[in-house]
């Protein structure tokens, strides 16, 4: 579990968030929404440190960040796994080497054990026959599969996937989507994903955050968020044709 | 930025791969331009000291004595070293640069790998190697001089070699591989420093790399100079 209470973070003068609150809940994937702008990716880089937020605390399993020593940071690290919006895999390394990467970091493990490990996760991700391929001759929906199976290779309690389906075709976004969601209950993780694609929302969306200019406007699950007043949420929602459509047939079938 | 590069190592037995890999990149790779560079300037020098030996009371040794101190002193240390500043000195701004703008290193930094150690540490240690690459350029300098010098007609193999012996001060050596060190500290750090911090995208990188090759070049001319008041005035 993760809870953030009233971070802030400001760049320059503009403080780009205002004190949110809330929980992430452990074997959830929980979502934080909102525009462009709204603050999601520099809340997801202060939770995994990226970013030093100016003022609030986040805690992991109820430890501050803050209050922990060097070797308690660096086991948080080794138990964080990150999916980040392009992949961020490492072009000179191929596949193989890419997935390996954490564990010859922080593990003792021999090349044959740590070689099994990562064909094992390359097909949980459906991945198979790539391990010599380097990251520039794969698709865009590979590279988003090789960094989950990096991200978890090394058994991680923390996920975070920052805009896991962008730039992918909405059949493919999906799978990703699902792997995300199998991964996480599998595994009881503790999810965060960064998104603003409704899809997501609907197919994964089991607690949700919604980021408005820095603040937290709303949160619920998927189910809830069809049924909120709040105009806010229902602005962003129905923003698109396809909801307004399924908005309107709700409407009438009330 | 130094101080995070000691601190917190990378795991032994990668370091040790990344080091390798890194000679590879900076010096292996950079042999081939240095040998082809340093031959043919060397045979200019000569060439050049020869056509302007006009007074028949100069002795033809001159033209060993001059290609031996140009190629000693300045070119191979220092000019060769500006060349590189283009070579290796982009290579390490646009590799950190565009591992910086598609968030490789942030991804190591969620990992918990100090990055700075992980990516600039191996380049540092790699250049250590760098005055093996400007021994070699003197010495194809000197032996490209002594070819187009004799095989061109200009001087005898003779002349050349006692123009080579002349007033020969080991120290001018000495002095030579300290500025040599100095260089290889300034094209690790300075070109690392430009690709790790800056911020944008592709264009960035380019600017970055372009920003890389005129900062260390400035500092190189700079640290010439001063190392040279300081050493041999």
């Amino acid at each position: 579990m993760i809870k953030v209470t009233e971070i802030k973070k400001s760049f320059g003068g503009d403080e780009i968030l205002k004190g949110i609150s809330t929980t992430f809940e452990k074997g959830k994937t929980n979502l934080v929404i909102g525009r462009s702008g709204s603050g999601k990716t520099v809340m997801l880089k202060c939770m995994v440190g990226l970013f030093k937020p100016n003022f609030g605390e986040i805690l992991f399993e109820d430890k501050a960040i803050s209050k922990m020593d060097s070797e308690a940071h660096r086991v948080l690290r080794e138990e964080t796994g990150m999916l980040f919006q392009g992949g961020a895999l490492f072009d000179s390394m191929n596949i193989e080497e890419n997935v390996m990467f954490p564990l010859r970091m922080f593990s003792n493990k021999e090349k044959p054990e740590m070689l099994l490990r990562v064909n094992e996760v390359l097909e949980r991700v459906d991945l198979k026959n790539i391990n010599n391929k380097f990251p520039s001759e794969i698709s865009g929906g590979m590279k988003k599969r090789v960094s989950i199976a990096r991200a978890i290779v090394n058994n991680p309690k923390y996920l975070f996937c920052d805009e896991p389906n962008s730039g992918l075709d909405p059949k493919t976004a999906t799978l990703i989507d699902q792997l995300i969601q199998e991964i996480t209950r599998e595994n009881n993780i503790t999810t965060v994903v960064v998104t603003h694609d409704m899809n997501s929302v609907m197919e994964i969306g089991e607690k949700i955050v919604f980021l408005k200019n820095g603040k937290l406007v709303w949160q619920g699950s998927n189910l809830e968020i069809f049924k909120t007043d709040n105009k806010d949420v229902t602005d962003f929602v129905y923003s698109s044709d396809l909801f307004k459509k399924i908005r309107s047939i709700q409407l009438n079938e009330h | 930025m130094l101080k995070k590069v000691f601190s917190s190592p990378t795991k032994k037995s990668v370091m040790k791969e990344l080091i390798l890999k890194e000679i590879d990149d900076l010096i292996i790779k950079s042999l081939g331009i240095v040998a082809f560079i340093s031959f043919f300037v060397g045979g200019v020098i000569s060439i050049q000291t020869a056509l302007n030996l006009e007074n028949p009371l100069i002795p033809k040794s001159l033209i060993g004595f001059a290609t031996r101190q140009s190629i000693i002193l300045e070119f191979a240390p220092t000019f060769m070293s500006i060349i590189m500043a283009g070579k290796v000195g982009s290579f390490i701004t646009s590799s950190i640069g565009s591992m910086r703008v598609t968030e490789q290193i942030d991804a190591l930094e969620v990992m918990g790998i100090n990055s700075l150690n992980y990516l600039v540490f191996p380049k540092l240690i790699a250049m250590f190697f760098y005055p093996f690459i400007i021994a070699i350029a003197m010495f194809l300098g000197i032996f490209g001089g002594f070819l187009a010098g004799v095989y061109g007609g200009f001087t005898t193999a003779t002349d050349f070699t006692i123009g080579l012996q002349d007033s020969f001060y080991p120290f001018h050596l000495a002095y030579a591989f300290i500025k040599t060190f100095l260089f290889a500290i300034i094209l690790a750090t300075v070109p690392s420093w430009q690709g790790y911090y800056m911020r944008g995208g592709a264009l960035e990188v380019g600017k970055a790399s372009t920003n890389s090759f005129v900062w260390t070049s400035i500092i190189i001319i700079l640290t010439n100079y001063i190392v040279t008041q300081l050493l041999l005035s």
